[in-house]
């Protein structure tokens, strides 16, 4: 049974780890295209 | 953000909910192994998911390589990424199912295998792309992806090609194999959940590998601009 939870819970920290490496991709993108603007 | 972004990703979440809720309270429980069975809800939906990147990416490399448009290279790159992140979850809740059904967390059965073998694939492919510098790095990586694809079907087909630890296929198995009523709506979704949620990261992903390759190409034209300043002088 708790490897039922675990299953659930590890399936949402791979796309929440995924989620946060596409948001600091963009930080990072964002920043560059200032840079570019300037 | 767009409006129609925000409404798809809320609507996105609303179903994950709502499948969240159909495989762990409303499918019945397997009568053999149990509740663990709910993590079939995930497992594979997460795998067809992977499957349908996968194939997106094939068809994208294709396109790139035959009218070589950058639109085409962007969204390969992102379905793969993407598919990646679908095998992982697949390669992680099997061995969490696999202990207390099997008594053992891996075992180098076809389907198995051939899943780890795709996921290492599809990890080359980002790895190449990410550290190759040179200009045909589009190209080589849409062929790669060509030939990586094959192992789509084989994994697909191990199970019925083979005799494996992992189980006989339920769906489109043919005489014997079939689901529960209850357990098919929950696994549709699930399905329809988790496909929706690829689309949601796979628009986000191939914004930004638009934006990265605009930012190549500018970067490209003041290099140009400068070589050519130089020149005149």
């Amino acid at each position: 049974m708790s490897n039922l939870y675990l299953a659930y819970a590890a399936t949402w920290i791979i796309h929440i780890v995924y989620i946060l490496f596409l948001s600091r991709k963009a930080a990072r993108l964002r920043a560059e295209v200032k840079e570019l603007e300037r | 953000m767009r409006p129609g972004f925000l409404i798809y990703a809320l609507a996105t979440m609303a179903l994950l909910s709502y499948a969240l809720y159909q495989g762990m309270m409303v499918a019945p429980t397997e009568r053999t192994m149990g509740e663990i069975q709910r993590i079939f809800y995930y497992h594979v939906p997460s795998a067809w998911t992977a499957f349908l990147c996968f194939i997106a990416n094939f068809l994208a490399s294709i396109a790139y390589l035959v009218r070589r448009n950058p639109k085409a290279d962007a969204f390969a790159v992102t379905t793969a990424e993407v598919g990646v992140v679908f095998t992982t979850v697949v390669l992680i809740t099997g061995p969490l199912w696999a202990k207390p059904v099997w008594g053992i967390w891996w075992t180098w059965d076809a389907r198995l295998t051939t899943t780890l073998v795709l996921w290492l694939i599809y990890v080359s492919y980002l790895m190449f792309r990410r550290f190759s510098t040179g200009q045909q790095t589009a190209t080589l990586a849409a062929a790669l992806a060509i030939f990586g694809f094959i192992d789509v079907p084989i994994v697909y087909m191990s199970i019925r090609w083979w005799r494996t630890q992992h189980p006989k296929p339920v769906i489109a198995g043919g005489a014997g194999s079939g689901i529960d009523p209850e357990m098919w709506s929950a696994l549709l979704w699930n399905l329809a959940a988790f496909v929706a949620f690829a689309g949601l990261l796979i628009w986000v992903r191939y914004r930004l590998e638009r934006t990265r390759q605009q930012i190549d190409e500018l970067h490209a034209l003041q290099a140009l601009a400068s070589t050519e300043g130089t020149l005149t002088r």
